[in-house]
């Protein structure tokens, strides 16, 4: 390092790494993971929420909140699969990290 | 993986809604939900604050004025923005403390996290300790920022599918907002259920501050301290994608965060209501254990499991933020430029790999210092008020007075430190000035780091030279550098990706949202 670290090295520096980088063309969808699992759980709740018993919604002041939870965690996981399914993330087209910089 | 950009900063490639969850789940950790329970269930509707003065201005300012610096100066962190602004002093000085503070916050996370495993599980704290400890140690080494971002994003919708049921049952369980605040104001008197009543100077409250410490002390100092210089928080904009992204990541992050006071803050009520005697010698409960004391009351199995994982993911978020920021700062700042430079890039992914296990084993060690402090919210906010508060100060005059000169971001850095240590270990520790309590020392602290911090760096800029102009581009509001200027995204003129809609949007939800707890 010299005298002055300046701000252009530290740019051609992160700019140099930001080409070579892999993140961007290899990241899976977090879409994916969140809907897959919110839609478990929310069928593994909702089915609690059908078989629940008294003592349990007595429990939650009447409220069969195993029901209600269960079937909130769906919609959002059948949200999040359904923006994936209506807008899959583009993979970038090669080069376009450069004529951005 | 292929670069040490994709281990410490995800390549930049990240889209602004994931770093947006992030920023916000960073921030939601364990010591977040249950402090803020804990600080409800003790001083009421106050614990808006923290919220809506505490932390909103602050985000809107860091994605409106200050992303536009850090982002587009390519800065990898936050230190690495003082090395360029300032001198090697500056950055070195800020990138130790910065490491210090984060392995000390981790531990604080982790700790949190080992009480709740004991209440709900019944494991020794140390058992927990050190199995989250190699959990987010194996998910932090494999996939480094971005396994710990794609973490928070899924943790922030579990903790909110836990949260959201306690506080409705909760709720329903008190007869409703009405009964909550009757049998509150019957108890613990009006003030308890305002946001400012009884904070006129000289009046007495149980936060022990009034409006003006909360409006300078919390409002400015601390909550700009945190926000705008923790790189736990501006390390999640900086992997965004672009400009734009990187803008949006705190606003995004802002809207949530007005509701989210809610779900903390009505679990907190309910369990003053429900037990009288929390927190005090008269009941087992402290006010800590407000939220994991309902969810036993309350949930029946199913919700219940939802709730524990929701808790353990957020403690989890709160470690990994502090984490996945230890070791790019340690990495890039400290080994790159200082011990070891010049070498490849992937050796510095591999030495980042190491200090990501050196800092969750030195977080084990710290979780046990955390376990010395009764209330540890009240320990947060004391780091806070040392470490990020004079990084605020030396930041936000950098930014903005050019004539800074490059030594005085080491001595405003090192005389803020100092200031805030001094207040709080002697004048109020040793009982020279009387504060009512450690919240309220916490805001002095942090408005003397401040004060002491800037008369320090004007001073000593006065005597020393300035940094020459051309140095400065880009760094100094009012300049740009030619790295600055991109070109928008496609789709990013859309009006709901307007920065400063989004950002006044915001302001003016928060300030809406203080009318009717105010009277």
């Amino acid at each position: 390092m010299s005298e002055f670290y300046s701000d252009k090295d530290v740019q051609r520096e992160v700019t140099e790494l930001q080409g070579k980088s892999a993140t961007a063309a290899r990241l899976f969808d977090i879409r994916r993971i969140i809907g897959g699992l919110f839609v478990v759980y929310g069928v593994i709740v909702t089915i609690a929420g059908f078989t629940a018993s008294d003592a349990d919604i007595d429990k939650a002041e009447g409220v069969n909140i195993n029901l209600w939870t269960g079937v909130g965690m769906l919609l959002l996981g059948l949200f999040f699969l359904a923006w994936l399914k209506l807008r899959p993330a583009a993979p970038p087209p090669p080069g376009e990290e450069e004529t951005v910089e | 993986m292929k670069t040490s950009l994709d281990f410490f900063l995800s390549g930049r490639s990240l889209p602004a809604w994931v770093t947006g969850l992030a920023f916000i789940a960073a921030n939601l950790g364990a010591t977040e939900i249950l402090g803020m329970a804990a600080n409800s269930a003790q001083y009421g509707v106050y614990t808006t604050h923290w919220y809506w003065i505490g932390a909103i201005p602050a985000m809107v300012f860091l994605g409106l004025v200050m992303m536009p610096f850090y982002y587009g100066s390519k800065v990898r962190s936050v230190p690495e923005f003082l090395l360029l602004r300032f001198d090697k002093g500056a950055h070195l000085l800020s990138s130790i403390l910065f490491a210090f503070a984060a392995i000390l916050i981790a531990g604080v996370n982790l700790y949190a996290l080992a009480i709740v495993v004991e209440a709900l599980l019944g494991w020794p704290e140390w058992v927990a300790i050190v199995v989250a400890g190699f959990f987010v140690l194996a998910y932090i080494t494999l996939g480094g920022l971005s396994s710990a971002i794609y973490n928070e994003v899924l943790q922030f919708f579990v903790i909110l599918a836990a949260l959201i049921p306690i506080a409705v049952l909760g709720l329903k369980k008190v007869g409703g907002w009405d009964g909550l605040s009757d049998s509150l104001t019957e108890s613990r008197g009006a003030d308890f259920m305002t946001s400012w009543g009884g904070t006129g100077i000289g009046s007495d409250n149980p936060l022990g501050a009034n409006w003006l410490t909360i409006v300078l002390g919390l409002g400015f100092v601390l909550s700009f301290g945190y926000w705008t210089t923790n790189f736990a928080e501006v390390q999640r904009a900086l992997s965004a994608k672009n400009l734009s992204a990187a803008q949006r990541t705190p606003l995004i992050a802002a809207f949530p965060k007005i509701f989210i006071v809610f779900l903390v803050m009505i679990p907190g009520l309910v369990a003053a209501v429900l037990v009288p005697k929390i927190g005090t010698s008269g009941s087992d409960l402290q006010y800590n254990d407000a939220i994991p004391y309902l969810m036993a009351q309350l949930l029946p199995n199913g919700v219940l499991g939802i709730a524990v994982t929701g808790l353990l993911a957020a403690f989890m978020a709160g470690m990994a933020a502090n984490v996945s920021s230890f070791n790019t700062v340690f990495t890039t700042d400290i080994w790159a430029k200082y011990v070891v430079r010049g070498r490849e890039d992937e050796y510095y992914v591999r030495f980042g790999r190491l200090i990501t296990a050196i800092g969750v084993f030195a977080s084990i060690g710290t979780a046990f210092l955390a376990r010395s402090f009764s209330n540890i919210m009240a320990y947060l906010q004391t780091l806070f008020s040392f470490f990020n508060v004079p990084m605020f100060v030396v930041f936000i005059i950098g930014m903005f007075w050019k004539r800074a000169s490059m030594k005085s971001g080491f001595w405003g850095l090192l005389v803020g430190t100092t200031a805030a240590m001094i207040n709080y270990f002697v004048l109020y520790k040793q009982g020279i000035v009387d504060i009512p309590s450690d919240q309220g020392a916490n805001f002095v602290s942090a408005i003397a780091g401040f004060v002491a911090g800037a008369v320090v760096m004007v001073a000593v800029s006065l005597f020393t030279a300035p940094k020459p102009a051309e140095e400065l581009q880009g760094l100094v509001y009012g300049t740009t550098s030619p790295g600055m200027a991109e070109p928008p995204a496609p789709g990013d003129e859309a009006w709901y990706r307007k920065p400063a809609l989004l950002g006044w949007g915001a302001i003016v939800l928060a300030a809406a949202c203080y009318i009717p707890f105010s009277f």
